[in-house]
C-alpha cells in the first residue's frame, strides 16, 4: 500500500525540557485509519500537532503525500484535515458559514453543493442557520469534523473525537469516521478509548512518554500479544498441581479452589489449550463445577506494553 | 504563491466580525467625536484663536480623527489576532496552507477597511459641528491608510505578544492615548513653551497627527515628507517584527 505520510526520527522538546517526542519513525498508508493510543501527555497531540504545523519539531523530518512539511508546506497541508481535541471554533458564528470559511480558508472555490452534502452527511443541514454556540456538544464536534472535511482532505487527523461524548453519540462518531474511509479519507484518530482503536482501526501505534513504543496491525497485535485467560473452578480443592497437566502454564489460586490458565498467542491456540487442558483433568479424576474464560483485550495489551516501558524508564 | 481566495476568507470573516457588533463600532466614534466637538469646538473653541489661519474647530478634526484611527486599528487588529490564539481557533488558521503574506492582508486589510469606515463616518459627523475642507484629500486618503496600515500591523503584534487580556489593553491605554493626546490633536505645538516644544519632538505621535493636518490644510508643525517617512519606517519595522514572529513561529506555534 502507497504510503501519505513518513516521520522519520521526529522530536520535540518543549521550552523548559519535557521531551514530548522522542525519535519518532511513523509511516501512515494510503485509506488505513491508524489509531494512536497512549496515556495523557504521552505526546499524541504534538505528534499531529508537528504534522498540521501548530508545534515546531525540534529534530527529524515529515513528508506528507512526497512534500517535505519544512519546504513544501503549502501543497502538503492543502490536502490535509484536522479535528482539534478542544471544541474550538468562533461560536457565534452560522454552521454553514463556519463551513465555508474553512474551505475558502484552505484556497478552494466555494461549493454550495459541497457544503451541503458535507452538513447533510453529518446531520447537519437542519442546523446550518443556527449559531454554533446554540448547538449541543456532540454537533459542535460534528461541526469540526464538517470545517475539517470542508477542502476535501485525503488525510484526516481526529484527535480524541469522542473525547467526552456518551455511548450513543460515540457509536454515531464511528459510524462518520466509517464513511470517511470507504470514501477513501486516511484516518489518523488519537483516543483514550482502547475499544475505539479495537472497533475501528487497521493498525495501531502505541505511544508513551513521547516513545513509539509499538507499531503493527491491530490483529498482528492482538495475536502477537494477546492471551487467553481461563479459571477453572474445582469440585474439591488441590493441594498441588498433579502432573497429568504439569505441562500447562497453569498454577492453583484461592487456596487450592481455583485453576487458572493463562497462556496462547491470541489466534485461538489459547481455547484448545483449554480444551485439552480439561480432557487432562477429566483423564486425572479431577472434577471441576466451571469454566470461565476470556481473551486479553486490546485495552490489557495496551496496559501491559506501557507497563513494560514505564519498567525499562 | 499567495492564495488570493485564503486571503479574501480571512478579509471577509474579519469584516463579518466587525459587522456582527457594527451598531457599537458606528455609534461610539460618532458619540465620542460629537462630545470632542460640543467640549472642544463649541464650548472652548469659540475662545480660541484661530491656528494658522484654520478655525480651532477645524483645527482639531485631523487629531480628533488620528485619535480615533490609532486606537481603533489597533484594537481590531489586536483583537483580531488574540482572540483566535485565546479561544484555540488559532488552529485552523496555522494548518491551513497560508502565509505570512495572506494572514496580514486578511487581517490587516480588513483592519484597514474598518478604519476606512471609521474615519469616514468621523468626517461626516465633524461636518455637523464644524465646516472644513480638505486641501489635499487623495493624500489625506493615503495617509489615513498608511497610518492605519501601519497600526493595524502594531495591533497584530501585539496581538500576538500578549498573553492576557490586561496586556491587550495596556499599550493602547498607557502608551497610545496619551501619547496622541499629547501629539498635538488639540494644538499646536508651537503653542508650547520651551523646553517643552522640542521635547514634543520626540513623541512620534506628533509626526502622525501633523502629517494629516497638513493633508487637510496645507501646513503643520513638521515637515510633511518628515511624518511620511517616519509612518513609513514604522510600518516597515512593524513588516519586520511580524516576518520574524512567522519565520520563527513565536507564540504562534509551540
Amino acid at each position: 500500500m502507497d504510503s501519505i505520510l513518513e516521520l522519520s526520527g521526529l522530536s520535540k522538546v518543549y521550552p523548559g525540557g519535557l521531551k514530548a517526542l522522542d525519535d519518532v519513525d511513523l509511516t501512515i498508508r494510503k485509506g488505513e485509519i491508524f489509531a494512536l493510543l497512549g496515556p495523557n501527555g504521552a505526546g499524541k497531540t504534538t505528534l499531529i500537532g508537528a504534522v498540521c504545523g501548530l508545534v515546531r519539531p525540534t529534530s527529524g523530518t515529515i513528508r506528507a503525500f512526497g512534500h517535505d512539511m519544512a519546504g513544501d508546506w503549502r501543497k502538503a497541508r492543502s490536502r490535509i484535515g484536522l479535528v482539534p481535541q478542544e471544541l474550538s471554533t468562533d461560536m457565534f458564528e452560522p454552521v454553514h458559514r463556519a463551513v465555508s470559511y474553512s474551505r475558502g480558508l484552505f484556497g478552494l472555490a466555494p461549493d454550495r453543493e459541497r457544503i451541503e452534502e458535507i452538513l447533510r452527511s453529518l446531520s447537519l443541514w437542519d442546523k446550518r442557520d443556527e449559531r454554533i454556540m446554540a448547538l449541543s456538544g456532540g454537533m459542535k464536534r460534528r461541526v469540526l469534523i464538517a470545517k475539517a472535511l470542508a477542502h476535501e482532505p485525503d488525510l484526516l487527523f481526529l484527535d480524541e473525537p469522542t473525547a467526552g461524548v456518551d455511548v450513543e453519540l460515540r457509536k454515531g462518531m464511528w459510524a462518520i469516521i466509517d464513511e470517511m474511509r470507504e470514501r477513501g479519507v486516511t484516518i489518523i484518530l488519537t483516543t483514550h478509548y482502547i475499544e475505539e482503536a479495537e472497533m475501528m482501526a487497521d493498525r495501531v501505534g502505541i505511544i508513551n512518554r513521547g516513545k513509539l513504543l509499538m507499531v503493527d496491525e491491530k490483529e498482528a497485535m492482538m495475536k502477537r500479544l494477546g492471551r487467553t485467560e481461563a479459571h477453572i473452578t474445582l469440585a474439591k480443592p488441590l493441594v498441588g498441581l498433579p502432573p497429568e497437566i504439569g505441562r500447562f502454564p497453569v498454577e492453583l489460586e484461592q487456596g487450592g479452589t481455583s485453576l487458572c490458565y493463562r497462556g496462547g498467542d491470541g489466534t485461538g491456540l489459547g481455547k484448545s489449550e483449554v480444551a485439552d487442558l480439561t480432557k487432562a483433568l477429566i483423564a486425572a479424576g479431577i472434577d471441576y463445577t466451571g469454566i470461565d474464560t476470556r481473551e486479553s483485550s486490546l485495552e490489557e495489551i495496551f496496559v501491559s506494553l506501557l507497563g513494560e516501558g514505564e519498567g525499562a524508564a | 504563491m499567495i492564495s488570493w481566495r485564503s486571503t479574501w476568507s480571512i478579509y471577509t470573516r474579519e469584516l463579518m466580525r466587525f459587522l456582527r457588533t457594527a451598531f457599537q463600532s458606528v455609534l461610539a466614534p460618532v458619540l465620542t467625536t460629537s462630545l470632542y466637538f460640543i467640549v472642544f469646538g463649541a464650548a472652548i473653541g469659540n475662545r480660541m484663536p484661530d491656528l494658522g489661519g484654520v478655525e480651532y474647530g477645524a483645527f482639531i478634526i485631523p487629531g480628533l480623527l488620528m485619535l480615533t484611527l490609532l486606537g481603533e486599528t489597533t484594537s481590531n487588529s489586536s483583537f483580531g489576532i488574540y482572540m483566535p490564539r485565546f479561544t484555540g481557533t488559532i488552529y485552523e488558521l496555522l494548518s491551513a496552507p497560508v502565509g505570512v503574506a495572506e494572514t496580514l492582508i486578511g487581517f490587516v486589510g480588513a483592519a484597514m477597511t474598518k478604519s476606512l469606515i471609521l474615519a469616514t463616518i468621523i468626517l461626516l459627523t465633524a461636518r455637523l459641528f464644524v465646516d472644513y475642507s480638505i486641501a489635499h484629500p487623495l493624500l489625506a486618503v493615503f495617509y489615513i491608510m498608511l497610518v492605519a496600515a501601519a497600526f493595524s500591523l502594531f495591533g497584530f503584534i501585539l496581538g500576538i505578544w500578549a498573553d492576557n487580556f490586561e496586556k491587550l489593553g495596556i499599550i493602547p491605554m498607557l502608551f497610545l492615548t496619551p501619547l496622541t493626546f499629547l501629539g498635538g490633536t488639540f494644538y499646536s505645538i508651537d503653542m508650547l513653551p520651551e523646553p517643552w516644544d522640542t521635547i514634543a519632538l520626540a513623541n512620534p505621535i506628533v509626526y502622525l497627527v501633523s502629517g494629516l493636518r497638513w493633508t487637510f490644510y496645507g501646513s503643520s508643525d513638521v515637515d510633511i515628507w518628515l511624518s511620511f517617512g517616519i509612518t513609513l519606517g514604522f510600518l516597515a519595522f512593524c513588516v519586520g517584527v511580524i516576518g520574524y514572529i512567522f519565520k520563527t513561529g513565536w507564540r504562534l506555534r509551540a
